[in-house]
């Protein structure tokens, strides 16, 4: 096998995995913490994606436009949390599927009469347009690793943030007990309305930073939230470790598995058969990685340590 | 005085029911998910062919019921059972994808109703499944792309990758291109389509770039054609491999990709059955009211919407309303209405024989980007399943 193929579609992989890893640490930062089952996390992926957009055109830049539209995601991330899933803490899970399923609803045809159903092309500034050449065969394109180096820095940001500050600190005491850390004085309505809104910024960047590649659309967030759910479930719920390795793995499975499976199935079986299974299969890889974790190891390969 | 009056006032409703009756179309499109920019432009295509003919087909009075597929076949069955059982109409029309008209067939067909497709051409219904009731104002799914593996070889590409979605018509299209495409084909991938469609194509691209091809061809239709060609072009394939597509680049992705400024597709080639330049009376006066009425070119599915709807008046007019099955089949057959293509015949299989011409991207004299036609690369012709079709 050609060495720098398998190069770039590791670090494609790479790049999913880190795109993956954003949906799903807020994803599992809520339901750790808050124990709130949060579906509509896949629309504040598609509006932080949509505000980037928009942003990009007015302000003419898409950096720029990832700096701004990161707080207003926020701020809608913290609206979600005060007017619907605050009165909802202390109902059961389905109560928190209904209503984040009917957000899912309201959301979307918000953006469809707000930006009509035909989603919307990002440009890129011309030096994050062109490809940069790692070695004389190793050509990437220059905007896949930026995205590569914003998911490893909003990764390294979010370790250091709940491991060594105080606002983390509070976070995992709030994961393991929150009754205690309510009656130690601690605001935990404030806390819960934080992270929330932590999350819902990192589902907006991982929708403005896959929106130059896609494009912002209705519904793309349908896409990444299953994929994401996998990883959750695959790294242990509530985790961030399992979180990160998960993702990264699950990436990594889901593109050298579209890449090389034809090939490696054209080693046993006709050439036929391989262009159609394969295909086939590769869809299906992540899911048969999910059952088998779920039924070898139900709780997840890095459960967290105190639920 | 009075009297007579009335007499006659009930004479003429009489004779009106008795003879003035509407003809029901539903017309089944994507009016939700991204690919409801797809079903917008066909609805707007009838709702513009609806304006032209004033609502009526001659003295019958015409009425479009359009409901919504959501891109998926199970609910475009819905959607065509709750036509054919609940409003009853006669006509069923529409249909974007050939997994969902594949759906959604026996539910129309096995009614007694006539189903016109007026934008998917799965081969399965070019060959046995052939029905003397179901009519294409379209093309069969192979087509155009078998028009651009002919293109291909006139172009002197000696090895080909392949990209398209793993549905029923991607396979189609690969089907039809490696038809008549004389060269190799070096490597294929078929990626997930559906609502949660793969839109990140980073290891097929950079496979492809691996393979060495003279060039790639895909198809990738509705929303899926933006973001393919935003990674080719941030990949950097256009000097080194060639972008050949079918039903990608059109009326609907090259406004977007106008506006994000990805000027790499400007003088891409793709093939097609219509073209807005094509000059013909009713082509004018349909891309000119078209632009007029919505400030956008109409795509190739608006074009076949609209013809459609021509056609269903038409006939209705010919076979003096809906009452005879076999008149309105007949009039439907002899294709005998001004389509936007210019004028086609019907196969054995009820799907048109008409010519496929090569299209480049330009800018119009407005600066903005379109097709128009470079060369015709078939003339009249018929697809490769009408033998496989028992109707006569």
């Amino acid at each position: 096998m050609d060495i720098s193929l398998f190069v770039i579609q590791t670090l494609n992989g790479l790049q999913l995995g880190l795109l993956l890893f954003l949906v799903a640490s807020g994803l599992t930062l809520v339901f750790g913490i808050l124990d709130f089952v949060n579906l509509a996390h896949a629309s504040l992926y598609m509006v932080g994606a949509f505000i980037c957009a928009s942003l990009t055109f007015v302000l003419g830049n898409f950096l720029i436009a990832v700096v701004v539209a990161l707080p207003i995601t926020g701020l809608i991330g913290w609206a979600v949390e005060r007017f619907v899933a605050r009165p909802l803490y202390s109902r059961d899970h389905l109560d928190h599927v209904l209503a984040t399923f009917g957000l899912i609803l309201v959301m979307e045809t918000l953006a469809h009469i707000i930006w009509g159903p035909q989603g919307i092309a990002v440009p890129l500034p011309a030096w994050l347009d062109g490809q940069v050449a790692l070695t004389e065969t190793l050509v990437l394109p220059s905007y896949r690793l930026v995205i590569i180096a914003a998911g490893l820095a909003a990764a390294a940001g979010l370790f250091w943030l709940v491991n060594y500050t105080r606002l983390g600190m509070l976070i995992r005491a709030g994961a393991s007990n929150r009754t205690m850390v309510g009656a130690l004085g601690v605001n935990i309505e404030m806390l819960f309305a934080l992270v929330f809104a932590i999350g819902a910024m990192l589902a907006g960047l991982a929708g403005m930073l896959i929106s130059p590649i896609t494009e912002a659309s209705i519904g793309m967030g349908n896409n990444v939230i299953i994929t994401a759910f996998v990883v959750i479930i695959v790294g242990g719920i509530g985790s961030m470790k399992g979180a990160f390795i998960a993702a990264l793995l699950i990436g990594l499975i889901d593109t050298l598995g579209r890449a090389f499976l034809d090939d490696i199935f054209k080693l046993f079986m006709t050439s036929d058969a391989a262009e159609n299974s394969a295909p086939a299969i590769s869809a299906m890889l992540i899911y048969i990685i999910m059952a088998l974790v779920l039924a070898l190891r139900p709780q997840g390969l890095f459960p967290p340590k105190v639920r | 005085m009075k009297r007579t009056f009335s007499a006659a006032l009930a004479a003429v409703i009489l004779a009106g029911s008795a003879w003035a009756d509407t003809a029901k179309i539903g017309f089944v499109t994507t009016l939700t998910t991204p690919a409801a920019v797809i079903g917008n432009d066909m609805k707007n295509a009838v709702d513009l062919a609806m304006e032209h003919l004033g609502g009526k087909a001659g003295d019958h009075d015409l009425e479009v019921i359009f409901a919504d597929d959501g891109f998926a076949p199970e609910t475009g069955k819905q959607a065509t059972d709750k036509l054919v059982k609940q409003d009853d109409v006669d006509f069923v029309a529409g249909y974007i994808w050939s997994h969902v008209l594949l759906a959604s067939r026996k539910s129309a067909l096995d009614a007694g109703k006539f189903l016109i497709s007026t934008n998917a051409g799965p081969s399965q219904m070019a060959g046995k499944l052939c029905n003397e009731n179901f009519f294409s104002t379209s093309w069969q799914n192979d087509q155009t792309p078998m028009a651009m593996g002919e293109v291909l070889n006139k172009q002197g590409v000696k090895s080909l990758y392949i990209m398209a979605p793993n549905y029923a018509a991607g396979k189609d299209m690969v089907a039809g291109v490696e038809r008549t495409f004389k060269g190799d084909v070096v490597g294929k991938d078929l990626t997930k389509w559906g609502a949660d469609a793969q839109l990140d194509f980073s290891a097929e691209l950079a496979k492809a770039k691996a393979s060495g091809a003279d060039g790639i061809f895909v198809f990738y239709p509705g929303a899926a054609a933006g973001a393919f060609v935003k990674q080719y072009q941030q990949a950097g394939l256009k000097d080194v491999l060639p972008l050949y597509s079918v039903f990608t680049v059109d009326a609907i992705s090259l406004p977007k990709l106008q506006a994000a400024g990805f000027e790499d597709i400007l003088g891409s080639k793709v093939t097609q059955q219509w073209d807005p330049s094509l000059d013909n009376a009713a082509n004018k006066a349909f891309v000119g009211d078209f632009k007029a009425k919505y400030g956008t070119y109409p795509s190739f599915y608006a074009a076949q919407s609209y013809d459609a709807i021509m056609m269903i008046a038409a006939a209705v007019e010919q076979a003096g309303g809906t009452g005879d099955k076999d008149a309105l089949r007949a009039a439907m057959k002899a294709a005998d209405f001004d389509s936007v293509r210019g004028s086609f015949t019907y196969g054995n299989n009820n799907f048109p024989v008409q010519n496929f011409y090569l299209r480049e991207v330009v800018a119009d004299a407005d600066g903005n980007w379109t097709t128009q036609v470079v060369e015709t690369v078939f003339e009249n012709h018929q697809d490769s399943f009408a033998a496989d079709c028992k109707l006569p």
